[in-house]
């Protein structure tokens, strides 16, 4: 596949490796932010790559682990309505809320269906005019336009029977209360590609300065992976603190302002839970006045019964990259896949679940 | 979060409202339609990266080519430091 | 068969109720049949756990199989429930080392059922049959109430002769066998999901479904020292060497750039976050044969058509009792753990 196999070539890879080999002096710890690039360096094995002195911690850049478990909640709440119709992006699915998971409702007769982009669940809205479908719109920059999309294609059409549960999340101020966390470890940051695919990089660059930290937009290829750690750890071993970026067949400064201009129509910043960390100022999306009809938590009148976290999940910590999944003590004992405890442990780019999935051999806790 | 992945614009439908412009996408033999409300330049022959259905950007082969050219520079530099007495 | 029922794996209940994840093919199927199932039954044929029994009749050992199909959609690109249905059960027999023979039908169909879905169906298991070389000899049928069934169940049994001498089982696993892959992954998976409402796409893959009997027979009587064959179902390679990794007690370890994913299959699978590994197959097995023999199978299955894609895809160790292990494409290693449920699009 091209732009796809050359970034996982072997002899290429193992040369930007040997770069970091020799450029590295002393132990660095660097976070790739988004669970995408968590995935793949799990996957391929990437750290038996990397020397000894490169420490990756993974951030909370997965839409699973940090939806707020009332969304959850509410989102079955919504699915187990008679004549609903629950859309939502497969990731979704098997993140238990307080009682269950949209699965869970599924296995109850709940009618939960699986789609792979936002239109989907307006055909189905378009399709089905009797029934209320909802879609559970959530995702980080990337996803909004999408969404948004959808949205106004609704509002455009008169779907009245159609809404949307927004648990949309934007990464720099996540990456901003990570940085201001008295116990921050992360030396520099390995930033989400197809986020700044949508949202260019600017906005970084006050984050870089303020914190005096190197922030490198990186792609989520073996090799985009290993050449942005290269560049992160070039810079931190000389100094510097910029905003550089790897991704550059894909990501320019100033984004895509045609999808930047979708948002803004349809969305505002709003303040937002993220589930383990608890709430982060300006760091979410929900619907601008204009667009509130489509607003399913308005529309359902849902409101947030208690939500109830387990006690053992350290989930929070492990977003943070304050503490690594195998460092829990639940981990693979108590909470495994099919036993999750908190989010982390659902989706495989839950940094809990891709250790489990992937990694627990290196681990020693096989 | 965000798995985008590149395939090559094989067909376009024009509509009058930019926003519902669509193409038929091609990843190694696979086609899925996808919105390109957000490329209102992207023309056949483009790779654009898709997500969740729609296409947030065209690849830019000349940058995607500099790392490969970057590496086989440096290939080329240790074979000669190597050679060298 | 059932590829993508969306399966459940969260808190199972201390054997409350029956979740839709124990019929997934993965970890609960198998905690439901280890803990339900063979304990109710236990006797040696059914407790060495393998796709068919085998069992001694006077002087001769047959194999006996039995699956049932709940496929959906009933019809995908390449195939239907009924040529599913004849060739799993085939299949199960020619993992045993059999020579399949008769074959029993049920059907279970839903009022409402359209007729001439049905004869489709049952035309397709006809062809099956006549191609595996079986003869389907008795069978029944059932009509239920709208509602109660999901358009048809098919349950097929089979009954073959045992012609290989030696047992064909997880337990003859030995480390330092060579693993063959009988050829590319995740095609049947991929051609029932490109169907499937909410992500459908367009490409040539068709499913796969195939009778594997005849490359069996062929590495038979060429001599190889043929240890296990597992056919690939739901669950993918993963499941089927997870399996045996854990019945076996040997660790297994196989590489990325060695299993055969067709072009288009690997497209569908990035564009909807899959991993190969885990997506379902028909007509694919794998077989575990002595290390000196790898080459030998390897050649004998490519000059059989449906198993011309065939490679030698790892090995069987040691160390790491129980897991499976691969080796990235860019020399990195990661454990390739059972899934407990279906793997599911993802977008994140």
């Amino acid at each position: 596949m091209k732009f796809v196999d050359e970034y996982r070539d072997r002899k290429a890879v193992d040369q930007v490796a040997e770069e970091i080999r020799r450029t590295v002096t002393r132990p660095w710890t660097i976070m790739e932010v988004c669970g995408g690039q968590t995935h793949t360096i799990l996957k391929s094995g990437l750290e038996d790559l990397l020397p000894p002195e490169i420490t990756l911690v993974h951030g909370p850049g997965c839409p699973v682990c940090v939806t707020p478990l009332e969304l959850i909640d509410k989102a079955v709440a919504i699915a187990l309505r008679p004549g609903a119709i629950l859309c939502s992006f497969g990731d979704m699915l098997r993140v238990p809320g307080s009682t269950k998971s949209l699965f869970d409702a599924k296995a109850e007769g709940a009618d939960v269906r699986v789609v792979y982009s936002p239109v989907d669940a307006v055909k189905v809205a378009r399709e089905k005019p009797e029934r209320q479908v909802v879609f559970f719109a959530v995702g980080f920059e990337t996803t909004a336009p999408g969404n948004a999309m959808a949205v106004w294609q609704a509002a455009r059409e008169g779907l009245e029977n159609f809404s949307v549960l927004v648990a949309h999340v934007l990464v720099p101020p996540a990456i901003e209360a990570i940085l201001s966390a008295p116990a921050c470890r992360v030396q520099a940051f390995l930033a989400p590609g197809h986020v700044c695919t949508v949202v260019g990089f600017e906005q970084y660059e006050p984050i870089a300065q303020r914190y005096r930290v190197p922030i490198v937009v990186t792609g989520f290829e073996p090799l985009d992976l290993l050449e942005g750690t290269r560049m992160a750890v070039a810079q931190l071993e000389s100094g510097r603190a910029e905003v550089e970026n790897q991704y550059s067949r894909a990501v320019t400064r100033k984004g895509n302002r045609a999808a930047q201009k979708v948002v803004a129509e349809v969305f505002e910043a709003a303040n937002r839970q993220w589930r383990g960390i608890g709430e982060i100022p300006g760091s979410g999306l929900r619907l601008r006045e204009t667009y509130r009809r489509f607003d399913a938590e308005e529309r359902f009148a849902l409101t947030a019964a208690g939500a109830i976290e387990s006690p053992e999940c350290i989930s929070g910590l492990v977003l943070q990259g304050l503490k690594k999944p195998f460092e829990c003590p639940a981990f693979g004992t108590k909470c495994t896949p099919e036993r999750p405890l908190g989010a982390p442990m659902v989706s495989s780019e839950g940094a809990c679940a891709a250790y489990y999935l992937y990694g627990r051999h290196r681990h020693g806790r096989v | 979060m965000c798995l985008a992945i590149p395939g090559k614009i094989t067909e376009i439908t024009e509509d009058a409202e930019p926003a519902l412009r669509r193409g038929k996408v091609d990843f190694a033999g696979v086609k899925k339609e996808v919105s390109l409300a957000f490329l209102p330049d992207a023309a056949i022959g483009d790779y654009v990266l898709v997500h969740a259905g729609f296409a947030l950007n065209t690849v830019d082969e000349d940058e995607a080519r500099k790392i490969f050219a970057h590496l086989e520079e440096m290939a080329e530099l240790e074979e000669a430091a190597g050679d060298a007495p | 068969m059932d590829e993508f029922r969306l399966t459940c794996p969260v808190p199972l209940p201390a054997g409350d109720r029956i979740l839709l994840a124990h019929g997934g093919g993965g970890k609960l199927t198998n905690q439901l049949i280890d803990s339900v199932f063979v304990p109710a039954f236990s006797n040696p044929a059914l407790n060495a756990r393998h796709d068919g029994a085998a069992v001694t009749v006077g002087s001769e050992r047959l194999a006996f199989t039995t699956d049932s199909y709940v496929v959906r959609p009933l019809i995908f690109p390449g195939g239907n429930i009924g040529d599913l249905a004849v060739n799993g059960t085939v299949n199960d027999l020619a993992m045993c080392g059999a020579h399949p023979l008769y074959l029993s039908a049920a059907f279970i169909l839903e009022e409402g059922l359209e007729m001439e879905t049905l004869c489709t169906v049952v035309a397709s298991m006809k062809k099956a049959a006549d191609a595996a070389g079986v003869a389907l000899v008795t069978g029944d049928t059932k009509v239920v109430d709208r509602g109660s069934a999901d358009r048809m169940f098919v349950t097929t049994a089979g009954v073959g002769l045992i012609e290989c001498g030696r047992t064909i089982s997880p337990q003859a696993v030995e480390p330092g066998d060579a693993l063959i892959v009988s050829g590319d992954l995740g095609a049947h998976g991929i051609a029932v999901l490109s169907v499937r409402e909410g992500i459908e796409f367009e490409s040539e893959i068709e499913s796969d479904t195939a009778p594997l009997w005849e490359p069996v027979e062929a590495l038979f009587a060429a001599g190889v020292e043929v240890h296990c064959l597992r056919d690939l179902t739901r669950g993918g390679l993963s499941s089927a060497l997870n399996e045996i990794a854990t019945a076996r007690g040997v660790g297994i370890a196989i590489e990325e750039t060695a299993i055969p994913v067709r072009e288009a299959v690997r497209g569908a699978c990035e564009l909807l976050g899959l991993d190969p590994l885990y997506v379902a197959n028909e007509g694919r097995f794998v077989a575990f044969v002595a290390a000196r023999d790898a080459q030998r199978a390897v050649d004998v299955l490519r000059a059989v058509p449906v198993t011309r894609g065939a490679a030698v895809a790892g090995r069987v160790t040691a160390d790491d009792p129980g897991v499976v292990v691969l080796e990235s494409r860019i020399g990195g290693r990661r454990v390739v753990d059972m899934l407990s449920g279906e793997q599911l699009p993802r977008i994140c």
